[in-house]
């Protein structure tokens, strides 16, 4: 496999000036990711009223693959419901590790392939955790009474 | 042997099956386990052909055999510290659990409230947290000497740490992170002068510098086997015999005591008195062999090959624009941590492992030393015996290649 199936010149992008990128002053949710084997460190919050992600941003250190899968899950969440966000993470979750992709609505199939340049991770097992760092983050800080939470890779 | 007391590496390469097995594999990751040469690889198979039976049990010939091919690795290990007895010699699986007996057995047992265990900044996981253990069980306090702007030990700032009740100093010999290699000779004296007990972790140490425990002048000294080239599974800990002797058993059960009735137990003396059961014979005769092979390449050789090649390595990755070596104070020896400016380590790591080169990416199991020097991570380069100037650059190449990508 090429190494630029991996870093594709979208992940190069997001990686080196990734969107969303700061923090919210008041978000209803918010969590931190920690994967320990690289030491990288993210925050992601988030803006929830009623059942929508009304916005979404992140913050901290990471690889490139890592910021450019958060960045990505940024654009995509932003006014999606909490049961949208839940079926993207499914899906984006099965093409990473190459398992069975679960059934996805219709109007998300857009933004489910918006997230395809980052599957290029497949064939790096240890990179995988880079890419699904951010959205573990997401389902730590969406779950009930989590507040501040922090969720390691490992 | 090459005319400036240096090795060749190219046919010490031809030692290590591993890279017949993966043309041109650049192996920069000793610093985390070494390869094997063919001579542990047929050891540990020809003792499990030839020679194998469990020890100090069986009446029978083979048994006596296994056992002292076991003692003779202790001998062998006795050697190549040169510790006075080879009865000084435990083995154990690795350095973590050599440091963790101390801690244990000698730690538990003569640590008080308010005694104080000095450590460094440069340390290894396996430096800290023991030790951490053992000050939240016995209300100790655990000081740490900081290291200088250059990653170098500071000594005036250790030894200004020294206090009364300074009981225990433990250092590692060479920093697994940055390549520092810390005055463990220095810092006995300053042990010495204070009546506390140095220990040395000599894990990076052992299978590149000629290591004498009695010149260092230090208590205890631990490295394990899977660096020196040697099987995974064995380790060693040297301590002086009046503290093993002084010193509870760390595990208990078979093959470690003289006598059991169900009311009292009488302990073996040291060192199977810290071998409880079944330990791993083969890795023990395999680390055996791989210090004959050390030894067989010449201990000075192989330090001035490091040396030299360290010495390459750092002029060609401060040549690099974009790249800043990580500091390692006044002698850095066999470990290259660097930085390049606008990757991340571990996208640098894939971009080089593409290219055939084999580094370690992240924290080096050195969380506080990394948040010292305000890094997450760093990409770390280390050295072997059967490594030279081709695989500097190779990684140099690699790096411009990483650089060319993200640039």
């Amino acid at each position: 496999m090429d190494l630029r199936d991996l870093y594709q010149d979208i992940i190069l992008d997001h990686g080196r000036h990734p969107r969303n990128f700061g923090k919210l002053e008041h978000p209803s949710h918010f969590a931190h990711g920690h994967n320990p084997l690289c030491g990288d460190k993210i925050t992601v919050y988030l803006t929830v009223a009623g059942d929508r992600i009304e916005d979404v941003k992140f913050e901290g250190r990471g690889c490139a693959i890592s910021t450019a899968s958060s960045s990505l899950m940024t654009e995509v969440l932003k006014g999606k419901t909490i049961a949208d966000a839940n079926q993207l993470f499914r899906s984006f979750h099965a093409k990473v590790t190459g398992g069975a992709a679960p059934p996805l609505s219709e109007a998300l199939e857009e933004d489910a392939d918006r997230l395809d340049p980052l599957t290029g991770v497949k064939a790096y097992p240890v990179r995988v955790k880079c890419a699904t760092l951010p959205w573990h983050a997401v389902q730590a800080a969406l779950e009930e009474g989590a507040v501040g939470k922090t969720v390691k890779t490992e | 042997m090459t005319g400036n007391g240096r090795l060749d590496a190219r046919e010490v390469r031809r030692d290590f099956p591993i890279f017949e097995n993966n043309p041109g594999l650049v192996f920069l990751d000793s610093g985390a386990s070494a390869q094997k040469p063919r001579q542990v690889i047929d050891a540990v198979a020809e003792f499990y052909r030839r020679d194998y039976a469990n020890i100090h049990r069986g009446v029978y010939r083979l048994s006596a055999r296994s056992t002292e091919l076991y003692e003779a690795a202790r001998e062998t290990v006795r050697r190549f510290l040169n510790a006075p007895d080879a009865r000084e010699i435990v083995f154990v699986r690795n350095a973590t659990e050599a440091i963790n007996l101390v801690a244990a057995a000698w730690g538990a047992t003569f640590l008080r409230s308010g005694d104080e265990i000095l450590i460094t900044e440069l340390e290894h996981h396996a430096n800290i947290v023991p030790w951490q253990m053992l000050r939240d069980r016995l209300g100790c306090r655990l000081v740490v000497a900081p290291i200088d702007e250059t990653g170098g030990l500071d000594l005036a700032a250790l030894e200004a740490r020294i206090g009364p009740r300074t009981r225990l100093i433990a250092v590692t010999h060479l920093a697994n992170a940055i390549g520092t290699l810390v005055p463990v000779e220095s810092i006995a004296r300053l042990a010495r002068k204070a009546g506390a007990k140095l220990l040395v972790d000599g894990s990076q140490a052992a299978p590149r510098l000629p290591v004498d425990v009695q010149a260092i002048g230090c208590d205890f000294y631990v490295f394990t086997g899977h660096k020196t080239y040697g099987p995974t599974g064995a380790g060693v800990l040297w301590a002086r015999r009046e503290l093993l002797e002084s010193m509870p058993p760390y595990q208990t059960g078979g093959d470690m005591i003289l006598e059991v009735t169900f009311e009292k137990t009488t302990f073996q003396e040291p060192p199977a008195r810290f071998e409880a059961g079944t330990p791993d014979i083969a890795a023990v005769v395999g680390l055996a062999r791989a210090l004959e092979y050390i030894e067989s390449l010449g201990r000075s050789a192989v330090l001035a090959h490091e040396e030299a090649l360290t010495g390459y390595g750092v002029d060609r990755l401060s040549s690099m624009p974009g790249v800043r070596l990580v500091g390692a104070g006044q002698r850095r020896l066999a470990i290259l941590s660097f930085e390049v400016e606008g990757i991340h380590p571990h996208d640098l790591a894939t971009v080089l492992d593409r290219n055939g080169v084999a580094v370690r990416a992240g924290h080096h199991c050195a969380q506080p030393l990394m948040e010292k020097l305000g890094l997450a991570a760093t990409t770390r380069a280390s050295l072997g015996v059967y490594n030279d100037e081709s695989d500097i650059d190779a990684l140099g190449a690699a790096i411009r290649d990483a650089q060319r990508m993200f640039g």
